[in-house]
Parts: C-alpha cells; sequence; structure tokens
C-alpha cells in the first residue's frame, strides 16, 4: 500500500512540466485574478454633446470628468455622431446639454440633461448612470448653496469587515474555490482514466492490490499536493491581498482538506463514468468550470438569480466553501455559524464516494 | 484532396464511436447556455435589512416607512436595538443595518443636527457601495422633505433634470448580453480542447507512429485532423445562435453572414491554438492543464462577467493576445449594436492577423517525426 502511494508520487513528480503547471496555474492565476478583477468603475470613457456650451455646462462637464470615474473620448458636433460613436464600441455614454442650458437654468431655473448609455451591458449602463447621476446630483447642490439648507440628519456610514471595499475581498475566496476544485477534480479523475485508456487497469487489477487501495493510493498524493496549493493561495492572500484572517486557522485548514476530499471525490465519480481522459476532461471542464463560476455566487450574487437557479446553486459544492471561507477569513466566525455549511459539504463528499464505489465495483464484475 | 477526406472521415468515426461524445459535444453546451445566461446579473435589488430604532417616535418611524416602501429593500427587522441587528449580519442574514439613535426626533425639531448609522456588510464591496448609496438617497431626500414640511424651509432652486435613455437594450435586458458571450466561451472551450487533446492521444497511445509513417503530407494531417473539429465548433455555434435568436430573443441587429464569417476564421486561431499546445506537451494530462489554464485567464480577462474598463491598464494590455475578447466584443458589437463591417474592421483584422500566426506556429512546431 505504502508503496503503491509512493510509486503514484514518484510519478508524478518525475513529470516536471505538470509539477510546474501544477503549482505555477494556481499562483499565476490567483496573482493576476486578484490583482485584475475589479468591479470599480474607474475611467470609463465617455463623450460629451454639448449644444450650449457656456459656463454652467463647462462647469457640469470638468466635474464629471475630474471625477475619477470618466475620461473624454471625443467631444460630439451634431446628434448623429452619438450613434457613430456607440457603434465602435469604446464609449459607454454620451451626456446631452441642451441647446441654451446655461440660460434657461438663470431664467426658468430648469434645464435639461439627457444621459444615454450603451445599455447593450446593462451592468455598466446601469452603474455609470448612476454614477453621473449622483455627480449632477452634487452639481445642483452647489448652484443651490445661497440657499442651502441645514443638513440635520448626517449619515455616517461603515462599511463592515471590509472598510476600504476592495474587491479582492469576493473574488479571492471565489479563486480560491475554483482552483482547488479544477485542479483536484480535473487530476483524479484524468489520472484513474488514463490508467483505463491505456490498459494499466486492468494489469493494476490483477495485481494482489485491493481496488480500494489503488483508488486511495492514486487519490493520497493529489490530497497532499492540493493541500499544498491551498496553504499556498492563502498565504497568498495573506500577505499579498491582505486578507484579515479573522478566524481559526485549523477551522479554515480542516475545512480546506475537506473541500479538496470532496473535490477529489467527485473527480474519482467522473472517472468511473469516463471511458477516456478526453471525456473526463470534458466533463470537469463543462460540468464544473463554468457552473462553478456562475452559479456559486463568485462573481454574481445567487440571491438575485431566478428562483430554480438558486435552487441548482445549491448544488455546487463550491456555494458552500465559499460561503464558509468567507465567513471564516473576513468575518472571523467560528464553528456554530458555519456548521450546517460544513455538514452539506461532508454530505456531499460521502454522497460521491459511495457512488464512486459503487460503481467501480460494478465494473469489476 | 481526397486523402484528407479519408482522414476526416476516419475522425469523425473516432470521434462519434465514444458513446459519451454526443452528449459531451452538443447537449452540454446547449444546456449551459440555457441555464448560464440567467445567471449574470449585478443589479442591487431585494436588500436584507434592520433598523435598530432607538427613539421610537413618529419622525423615526416616518423616516423607516421609506425604507419600507423603496423598492430595493426588503424590511427584515426592526428593533429596540443594535446588539441582536448585528449578532444577524454576522451570520449573513442582514446587508444592511439602520441605527437610530435616541432622540432623534427631538433633535431634529430644535434644529440640532443627528447621526443616522448605516451599517453595511461590505464583503462585496461593488454592491456595497450600490447599497450605502440607496439609503443616503433614502435619507438626505427626507431630511429636504423635513425641513420644507416641517420646519417651513423655502424648497429647492435650480433644478437640472436628467433624463436617461438606455440605447440598444431600452429594458435592460442582462441575457442578451450574456448569450454572446457564453455562446463564444463554450465554442472556444469545445474547439481548443478537442483539438489540444487529440493528437496528443495519438502520441501517447502510440498510433502517431502508424500516421508517420503513412505517405500522407504534412498539410494534409493537419487539415485532416482539425476540419472535423471545425465543424463540430461551427456546428454548436450555429446551434448556439438559433436558441440565442429564438430562445432568448436576442436582437441581432447587424449582419448574421458576417458573423458565420468571422467566427470561422476565429475558430481557426482556436484550433491553431489547440493544436499548438498538442504539441508541446507529452501527454494529454498536460495539454489539459496548459489549455486550462489559458482558458480560465482568457474567460476572466475578456470582459465577460466584469466590465474590461474596470481592469488595471496591464490586464487590458494582456488581452492583446486574448483570441476570447477580440471575439466577445465582436459579436457584441455586431449581434446587439448592428455594427457595421468598417466600424468592427480592427476586430476582424486583429482576428485574422492572429489566426495566421498560430496555425503557422503550430504547423512550424508540428514534426511528423515525434
Amino acid at each position: 500500500m505504502r508503496i503503491f502511494i509512493i510509486k503514484e508520487f514518484l510519478q508524478i513528480f518525475r513529470d516536471t512540466r505538470s509539477m510546474i503547471i501544477l503549482f505555477g496555474i494556481p499562483i499565476v492565476q490567483v496573482l493576476l485574478f486578484g490583482f485584475a478583477l475589479k468591479n470599480e468603475l474607474k475611467n470609463v470613457p465617455i463623450a460629451i454633446l454639448d449644444q450650449s456650451k457656456d459656463v454652467y455646462t463647462q462647469e457640469l462637464s470638468h466635474k464629471i470628468l475630474s471625477s475619477g470615474y470618466f475620461v473624454l473620448e471625443e467631444m460630439l458636433q451634431s446628434e448623429k455622431d452619438i450613434e457613430v460613436i456607440f457603434k465602435k464600441g469604446e464609449v459607454k455614454e454620451v451626456i446631452v446639454f441642451e441647446s441654451d442650458f446655461g440660460n434657461k437654468l438663470i431664467q426658468t431655473q430648469q434645464a435639461d440633461l439627457q444621459i444615454i448609455t450603451d445599455a447593450s451591458d446593462p451592468n455598466t449602463a446601469n452603474i455609470v448612470y448612476s454614477y453621473t447621476q449622483s455627480i449632477v446630483r452634487d452639481y445642483i447642490e452647489e448652484l443651490n448653496i445661497s440657499s442651502q439648507k441645514p443638513v440635520l440628519i448626517i449619515p455616517q456610514t461603515q462599511m463592515q469587515y471590509n472598510r476600504e471595499l476592495k474587491s479582492v475581498f469576493m473574488f479571492v475566496p471565489g479563486v480560491i474555490a475554483i482552483i482547488l476544485m479544477l485542479v483536484s477534480t480535473m487530476m483524479t479523475s484524468i489520472s484513474i482514466t488514463r490508467e483505463k485508456e491505456l490498459g494499466t487497469m486492468e494489469v493494476l487489477l490483477v495485481s494482489p492490490v485491493k481496488p480500494w487501495q489503488i483508488i486511495i493510493g492514486k487519490v493520497i498524493p493529489y490530497v497532499i499536493l492540493s493541500f499544498i496549493n491551498a496553504v499556498i493561495i492563502l498565504l497568498i492572500s495573506y500577505f499579498v491581498f491582505e486578507m484579515p484572517f479573522s478566524g481559526s486557522l485549523t477551522l479554515l485548514l480542516s475545512v480546506s482538506l475537506l473541500f479538496i476530499v470532496l473535490s477529489l471525490s467527485l473527480g474519482l465519480f467522473i472517472s468511473t463514468v469516463s471511458d477516456t481522459q478526453q471525456i473526463a476532461m470534458l466533463l470537469s471542464m463543462f460540468a464544473l468550470l463554468l457552473p462553478t463560476i456562475l452559479l456559486s455566487g463568485y462573481i454574481f450574487p445567487i440571491k438575485n438569480m431566478p428562483l430554480i437557479l438558486q435552487y441548482l446553486s445549491d448544488l455546487m459544492p463550491a456555494k458552500w466553501f465559499i460561503i464558509v471561507i468567507k465567513n471564516i477569513i473576513i468575518k472571523g466566525n467560528g464553528f456554530a455559524l458555519v456548521w450546517k455549511e460544513i455538514l452539506v459539504l461532508v454530505a456531499m463528499t460521502v454522497f460521491f464516494i459511495v457512488l464512486s464505489v459503487k460503481k467501480f465495483k460494478i465494473r469489476l464484475s | 484532396m481526397k486523402t484528407i477526406l479519408y482522414l476526416v472521415q476516419k475522425e469523425f468515426l473516432q470521434i462519434f464511436r465514444d458513446k459519451m461524445m454526443l452528449p459531451v459535444i452538443f447537449a452540454i453546451p446547449v444546456f449551459q447556455l440555457l441555464i448560464l445566461s440567467y445567471t449574470a446579473t449585478f443589479e442591487i435589488k431585494k436588500i436584507d435589512l434592520g433598523i435598530a430604532d432607538l427613539d421610537q417616535s413618529a419622525t423615526s418611524s416616518d423616516l423607516i416607512s421609506r425604507f419600507s416602501a423603496s423598492p430595493f429593500y426588503i424590511m427584515k427587522e426592526i428593533k429596540g436595538n443594535y446588539q441582536e441587528l448585528e449578532e444577524q449580519m454576522q451570520s449573513g442574514e442582514l446587508e444592511q443595518i439602520i441605527y437610530i439613535p435616541q432622540g432623534f426626533e427631538k433633535k431634529l425639531f430644535t434644529k440640532n443636527n443627528t447621526a443616522v448609522q448605516v451599517v453595511t456588510d461590505a464583503i462585496n464591496g461593488s454592491a456595497a457601495s450600490l447599497m450605502s448609496a440607496y439609503s443616503m438617497r433614502i435619507i438626505s431626500d427626507y431630511n429636504k422633505q423635513f425641513l420644507v414640511k416641517e420646519l417651513f424651509m423655502p424648497m429647492d432652486y435650480k433644478n437640472i433634470n436628467t433624463e436617461v435613455a438606455y440605447w440598444y437594450n431600452p429594458d435592460l435586458n442582462y441575457k442578451t448580453f450574456m448569450v454572446p458571450g457564453i455562446l463564444v466561451l463554450l465554442v472556444t472551450v469545445i474547439g481548443l480542447f478537442l483539438s489540444a487533446m487529440n493528437i496528443v492521444k495519438e502520441k501517447e497511445i502510440g498510433t502517431i507512429e502508424q500516421l508517420n509513417v503513412t505517405p500522407i503530407k504534412k498539410y494534409q494531417f493537419i487539415i485532416g485532423k482539425l476540419l472535423p473539429f471545425w465543424i463540430i465548433a461551427m456546428f454548436d455555434l450555429l446551434l448556439g445562435l438559433l436558441l440565442a435568436r429564438f430562445v432568448f430573443m436576442v436582437p441581432m441587429i447587424g449582419s448574421i453572414s458576417l458573423v458565420i464569417g468571422v467566427a470561422a476564421i476565429y475558430l481557426v486561431l482556436v484550433l491553431g491554438m489547440g493544436l499548438f499546445i498538442s504539441s508541446i506537451s507529452n501527454n494529454q494530462q498536460q495539454s489539459m492543464f496548459i489549455s486550462w489554464f489559458f482558458v480560465m485567464i482568457f474567460i476572466l480577462l475578456s470582459g465577460l462577467f466584469t466590465a474590461v474598463e474596470n481592469m488595471p491598464q496591464w490586464a487590458r494590455a494582456l488581452n492583446v493576445v486574448n483570441p476570447i475578447a477580440y471575439f466577445i466584443k465582436f459579436m457584441r458589437l455586431v449581434l446587439l449594436k448592428g455594427s457595421s463591417f468598417a466600424d468592427v474592421s480592427h476586430l476582424i483584422a486583429s482576428i485574422s492577423i492572429y489566426a495566421l500566426f498560430m496555425i503557422s506556429l503550430a504547423t512550424w512546431r508540428y514534426r511528423k517525426v515525434s
């Protein structure tokens, strides 16, 4: 048994290229996504159509452009240009000042401002609009400074758990989950189907090693490798991204280990249903990659999805793991507040192991 | 030509002999397109709100009623103390807590200012800043109204009316935006993985030697290998476009033949990349990891989920070598906005040059003698 595990280890370590990939990929990806994925609005290209060109329009334009959220791509000359510039695809918003904007504002106290957004991307359109609107609101307050009313109710905002609103807090737990899941699941499913495909599985099966020993021998090296991976990623999120890590470290590591075992058992299950590495890989890729990204709450909040998808998301192991990780790392919660999610993860693990053992036995008879 | 046809026939037989292959190539992508397109929305509505009302006055309940009337909030809990609410936020039941201190009403009527605390769960930073902005707006509107109604101060003076127009998608339907992107993704994954694992599989099993000793020429071999995947991926794309049009009602303003034409070039790029990965790896596991590494990066940087504009400069620079980014941008421009050939010619040029480069690189790297 021990010899068998050692053999697997040797086989994995001998392949230096795979080793580089195995450890290099997660590190590169965590760093890349931790730094690159952001949802904060910054430097969005906009265009302005100023049909009035007076003090007010220039002041407001300046205010909008100096906010840091927007950069001016082009000053448009006529309404026809709006369509043209949108079709080129860079500009996300066009701000249109009506003609005589300033005069109207002085004479009738009212003026119209049109905000045209490129809503082919509705998410960005919405955010861009609300940012612009709040700048305009501020400007209106400034205009009315003479009749300024006292602010009696002072809202004090407090951003709990993430004072600086860093987006890494949202993305890093998801990246950890996805990388662990894909690496562990893919590795096991591929390495077992490989033996099948090359015909060496039969050789192993006729040897005096028992089937469950073969499986354990196959899986243990990957448990260890994935665990090292998990620790590296956690170290990066602590030292590079300055995640707080306010909860118990033991709990965090045990949950990571549990999640790795879950992913491996899922990989085991995939390997029992596929005959070739290609199928195993496509299954892990399709059944896991997109659903895990989209349905785990990693990028898109689950509670905004249609109800059926919310139920479907309950089936995603990553969803539960991400909840637990956020609770432990960011909120510093203990076992008492996350035991339910952990229980779900345990149940899923048991389910996949039982299922694969059954499948495996059938194949043998 | 005949040789190529035989090779193509052989490949098709080999692909479809595997019973799992058919559902994996056709059913799963369709299924994913149908389901996953509904997931992607950043809309913030239904915020779980708790209010700690320590004042319990007519004014504080008036302010509270503003929150319950807002479509953005679900009033979960109105309590007389703060402690319990904070625990509920800790366990994830509440996303925002408004704390109204004692003496709130009294201070307002004596024109003393008073603080109202807004505590937001900010793990999701961008959602938190929106949530906080919503509540600030409600409070500041209430503040103004209170001054006008209760303290008889004059109304606002100058005003700028903002009117918003959502072009190309007035209903802000998120699906029309996501469907073309997810479609690109599925087609890319199918094409890249099938081609990346195919030749290396022959290497691993040893059948490549048999092919090498046949009089097949290099170009025949490569065309014969890639054509079947090209056809499969193209078929997937057309299927996806039909679904997009008739199930998701994606407008498709632009020219469909342009889309199909550029897709044909794009797939050459993807398959070339797969072939290249295949030729530099020793076994399927390796080629799969390499493909997975690049696909992950390409997807997340492509602007499919998070807008490219928000990324730092260096990340945007990386997108110069990101085929998915080019093609998603192209698809969205043409399908959703009806951009013409001239509008997207720079994208088409990039895709074509990239495709040419990739396929030549792969052909050059692939040696008949392994």
